[in-house]
């Protein structure tokens, strides 16, 4: 089984999906990396896990974490925004995300 | 005491001694390590941002985060809480932290760019129970980018030397941390562990560093990178100050749903050279082909040594080591693509300025372009890996399959402490490498993580203690027990160390700078005497 075969265009696909861009130059750089590392990572489908169940947690997580709804302090909104490239009027300013005009 | 500097020299456990005992104070401590730092630190870069001055209110009285109110706690009463039920001490102590650990008003930059300027506004939990035990934060540690990394080359800043010799990494991707305590420039630090950042680092630098089980220490304010197998991990200068910080780390915390409920206890209570009849199993894949001739023959005359103190020391199997990088690579991009998704330019950090024009930028293209220029090139490689790996069609055949061989890792783990009490082996299958020696084939980097990353897939504890030098250069022996099984390797590491007269060997550094007499230095790195081999 050899799925790793990654093409420019999948690099394109998955770099839209992670919201990251590649100049031409780098696209063919990591569409080769990502084929090494995929090849590699392939010996794992000559395994069989057939019965197997998954692990997706160190820990089983079986009981779910609970606390009492009761309200704490938080950041204020000024701690909130002290970080942030923009703020106006006590929010995130981002570029326009509606139509104009 | 001798002069000052020599202060900087001392363990903590011998720090609490002369603080103890009124022969040196919390300040005096505070200039020995600055000036260490100061003469040393232009040539080792281990750390990011250091503090210029020692906090002035008292510590440990219970007002730890002063100037307003701790986001998502209660925070007083918690604070109070865990001040009373910490059971240790480490008043005046100064330490550092990795710094993707926040503390509150320090930057906090992960070693990244996209981090530029970011302030956390609170204290992660270890920071927070340090403080209340009376240590002093002295400055932030470098690190490979978000923690991906096993050089210290991957930080987006600069490159941190190894003690021992500058030309090597000192590891990673705690690589500051470790190299900070190796050459006496801070007493202890943190690290995180995710696939052997914490053990590695202290194996090339020939310090003690311990990736406990998962969820025994809190995780709030460690920036995720791969949530399932994070954990935050002291290095020390030797095994009782590991004892000492992880008494004081550990612990439940209700503002990390992953915190195991494990009550506070003296990790230092569980030291006892004593081991005799315990059964301890050397995983024959870790000491096949891939690894050094003198990293094989410094950690054989450990398990000679050990024989020697009444351990009876059997070879077993791990049949699915071979498969662990190829199951780590898989599930630890993918968590880290979703983790780091967060890093948008909206609510902190960097954001790209517009390219040229500027008129009808939009919301995506603003997220594309920070995303691309804050992060560097390994941590966009995982993101992609990450990114692929989750994607429609890839799914079942990478992500599940992988997290199926994890299962049959952790079985392999299970079935071995059916037989013997604890694992031992070598930390690594190499000593410190020369940096640019491997950035150009990922893959090889990720190859050294082989003995280390398993631990971290089933959640166990593991520890790794200077055994000797190869070529002038430490080597690191990794004790692995099962889930809780923190006072059984502690007590195993302490034993070793105490037996073979291996503690905090010295890299030759006194040279550097100015000419300062090593006159303060312990058992040098010594020779293992081959105990009973």
């Amino acid at each position: 089984m050899c799925l790793a075969i990654i093409t420019r265009s999948q690099v394109e696909h998955v770099a839209r999906l992670a919201r990251l861009r590649f100049s031409p130059e780098a696209a063919g750089k990591i569409a080769g990396e990502l084929d090494r590392i995929l090849s590699y990572v392939n010996q794992l489908s000559g395994l069989d896990t057939s019965g197997v169940a998954p692990t997706s947690h160190a820990l089983d997580p079986r009981d779910n974490v609970l606390r009492s709804d009761e309200t704490h302090p938080g950041l204020t909104n000024e701690q909130a925004l002290a970080g942030a490239p923009a703020a106006a009027a006590g929010m995130f300013r981002v570029p326009r995300v509606v139509g104009g005009e | 005491m001798a002069p000052s500097t020599d202060l900087a020299k001392l363990s903590v456990a011998g720090l609490r001694e002369l603080i103890r005992s009124g022969a040196a104070g919390p300040d005096e401590i505070w200039a020995a390590c600055s000036s260490r730092i100061e003469r040393l630190d232009p040539l080792l870069r281990a750390f990011l941002c250091v503090v210029d001055a020692p906090p002035a209110a008292p510590e440990g009285t219970g007002s730890g985060r002063q100037g307003g109110p701790s986001p998502g706690t209660g925070a007083p009463d918690i604070l109070e809480e865990t001040r009373r039920s910490l059971p240790v001490r480490l008043d005046g102590i100064p330490y550092a932290l990795k710094d993707n650990i926040c503390a509150r008003g320090l930057p906090c930059t992960c070693g990244s760019r996209i981090l530029e300027g970011f302030v956390p506004p609170y204290d992660a939990t270890v920071a927070a129970r340090l403080r209340l035990a009376g240590a002093r934060l002295m400055g932030k540690t470098n690190m490979d980018e978000f923690a991906m990394g096993s050089s210290c080359e991957h930080s987006a800043f600069f490159p941190t030397a190894n003690p021992w010799r500058m030309d090597l990494v000192p590891g990673g991707s705690s690589g500051g941390s470790a190299a900070a305590v190796a050459a006496d420039l801070i007493p202890f630090a943190l690290g995180s562990d995710t696939g052997g950042s914490v053990r590695q680092p202290a194996a090339f630098c020939g310090v003690v560093g311990l990736k406990p089980t998962y969820g025994l220490v809190s995780r709030y304010g460690l920036v995720a990178f791969a949530s399932s197998l994070d954990q935050i991990g002291p290095i020390t200068k030797d095994v009782t100050d590991c004892a000492l910080v992880l008494s004081a780390i550990a612990g439940h915390d209700p503002l990390d749903s992953t915190s195991a409920r494990a009550a506070p206890r003296d990790y230092a209570a569980c030291l006892d050279s004593e081991i005799k009849g315990l059964r301890l199993g050397v995983p024959r894949e870790y000491m096949g082909e891939g690894i050094q001739p003198g990293v094989r023959e410094a950690v054989e005359r450990a398990l000679g040594l050990l024989e020697g103190l009444g351990a009876e020391v059997v070879e077993c199997s791990l049949p699915h080591t071979g498969y662990a990088v190829a199951t780590y690579y898989v599930i630890a991009p993918a968590e880290a693509s979703s983790n780091l998704a967060r890093y948008d330019g909206v609510r902190y950090g960097y954001r790209a300025p517009e390219d040229a024009a500027g008129a009808g930028d939009d919301l995506l293209a603003m997220y594309e372009r920070t995303r691309t220029r804050g992060f560097g090139e390994e941590v966009r490689r995982r993101i992609m890996i990450g990114t692929y790996v989750l994607s429609a069609g890839y799914y079942d055949a990478y992500y599940l399959q992988a997290q199926k061989v994890r299962t049959l890792v952790w079985r392999d783990f299970d079935e071995a402490f059916g037989s013997v009490d604890a694992l031992v082996g070598p930390t690594a299958p190499t000593v410190a490498f020369p940096i640019g020696s491997k950035t150009a084939d990922p893959l090889e980097m990720y190859l050294n993580d082989v003995f280390t990353l398993p631990v971290n897939l089933a959640g166990i504890p593991a520890i790794s203690v200077p055994c000797g030098l190869s070529d002038g250069l430490p080597v690191g022996l990794q004790f692995t027990g099962p889930l809780m099984g923190e006072p059984l390797l502690l007590r195993l590491a302490y034993a070793y160390e105490t037996a073979s007269g291996i503690r905090h060997p010295r890299p030759p550094l006194d040279g550097a700078g100015q000419a300062c007499a090593g006159a303060g230095a312990a058992a040098g790195p010594g020779e293992a005497q081959g105990g009973g081999s």
